[in-house]
């Protein structure tokens, strides 16, 4: 088997069995729940600000999982092992992410039509919102991997990942919330930074993983 | 096969800005074995990392020239998984056969228990199960007698002995006896 394949087959495998999609997927619905009981029942206002809260809420769940991408494997020569058979630093970040989005995004696309109904999101805007996400997550995906490398074998590894990640993310964020009420161009800007952070971050994970081997 | 698998030439390790060793060489061809020796932190598992391409070599070269299989401080297997299935994820890569691995290091019988649940010198022979499974020629093992009883030695040796046989070269380093026939002799940390 080609071992990138391998590698985004364990990954997923890894998500569906030890937490790494429930977890994020019960926090993003957890937050979509206690968000009108917090600004209480307005059904307009709730709908005017679904949209952000499911993005805020979306970005939150990535930033969990963050820890368990690629420390543990780092810890247990898995990395080194795969180095060994040839296999570019980079190439292990890049299936990491293809892995790590195919295990969350979709479930994410799922809870957020629940959570579209919690927050009083009416239908015609729904889907908008998920081709959104679509676009989105892949770019958080890859945020969330690259981070896991860079903070691998750091002490506070949790907390200091969420410093690292979060601003990275400001951009899906705006472009990502700002689709939501039809601003043109943004879901065009919002796929542009993806993009970008797929192309970008299995180099720089890929670079972590390498400084963190010496 | 034509030239040595293994090619070192005036080696230098370089870790933390000390100097572990220098100008050590080395060559390994088909059926032959080097044994690495010395007392502890002067550099076995350095040379190993960097004949396996993990470490920069600071000085001289390393030529690799043949697939290696790497067994090194940690198993590399996933802790959740049934032995069978954390090696069949490298086998899968390698396209090994996990049934004949397991069988050779005795461990056919702990195929289905997770591997979470083996004791040290069991999770090192799922290590060499892994090492044998890969089918590469070139072994690197560090440190591969430790946690292993007697009779587990005694395997490993006969395992060696029947990959140089095969064509294979090996590469051990340790600091517990382990009996390679014929080998070239590398001691660290004498005259450095």
């Amino acid at each position: 088997m080609n071992p990138l394949l391998a590698i985004i087959l364990r990954e997923l495998r890894r998500s569906w069995t030890s937490g790494g999609l429930m977890l994020p997927v019960a926090f993003f619905l957890l937050v979509a729940i206690l968000f009108p009981f917090a600004v209480g029942p307005d059904g307009k206002l709730l709908a005017r600000v679904g949209g952000g809260v499911i993005w805020a809420a979306a970005l939150l769940a990535a930033l969990l999982p963050v820890e368990r991408l690629v420390a543990p494997d780092a810890e247990n020569g898995l990395l080194d092992q795969l180095a060994v058979r040839g296999v570019p630093d980079a190439g292990v970040a890049a299936a990491k992410i293809a892995g790590h989005w195919l295990g969350f995004g979709p479930a994410l696309l799922a809870a957020t039509v629940i959570a579209g109904a919690l927050l009083r999101i009416d239908e015609g805007a729904l889907p908008a919102i998920l081709i959104a996400l679509a676009i989105g997550t892949p770019g958080l995906a890859a945020l969330g991997v690259a981070t896991g490398a860079l903070v691998a074998g750091l002490r506070g590894a949790g907390a200091l990942a969420g410093l690292v990640m979060l601003p990275f993310a400001v951009p899906l964020l705006i472009f990502g919330a700002g689709s939501v009420d039809g601003t043109p161009g943004a879901l065009k800007l919002l796929a542009a930074v993806s993009l970008l952070l797929l192309a970008g971050c299995p180099f720089v994970a890929g670079a972590a993983i390498r400084m963190g081997r010496s | 096969m034509s030239g040595p698998l293994l090619q070192v030439r005036d080696a230098a390790c370089v870790r933390g800005g000390r100097r572990l060793f220098a100008g050590l060489g080395l060559a390994l061809a088909a059926g032959e074995a080097a044994l690495v020796t010395g007392p502890n932190g002067t550099g076995k598992s350095s040379l190993v990392r960097m004949i396996a391409g993990l470490l920069p070599v600071a000085e001289g070269s390393v030529t690799v020239n043949a697939r290696c299989a790497l067994l090194a401080e940690q198993p590399s297997l996933d802790a959740e998984l049934p032995l069978a299935k954390a090696l069949g994820f490298w086998a899968a890569i390698d396209g090994g056969d996990v049934a004949a691995a397991l069988a050779a290091v005795g461990l056919a019988g702990l195929a289905p228990v997770p591997v979470r649940f083996l004791s040290t010198g069991q999770r090192r022979r799922a290590g060499i199960a892994r090492v044998l499974a890969s089918n590469a020629p070139l072994w690197l093992l560090d440190e591969p007698a430790n946690g292993l009883d007697a009779a587990s030695v005694a395997v490993l040796e006969g395992l060696i002995a029947a990959h140089r046989a095969g064509g294979g070269a090996v590469l051990v380093a340790t600091h517990l006896p382990v009996a390679l026939p014929g080998a070239h002799e590398i001691r660290l940390g004498e005259g450095a």
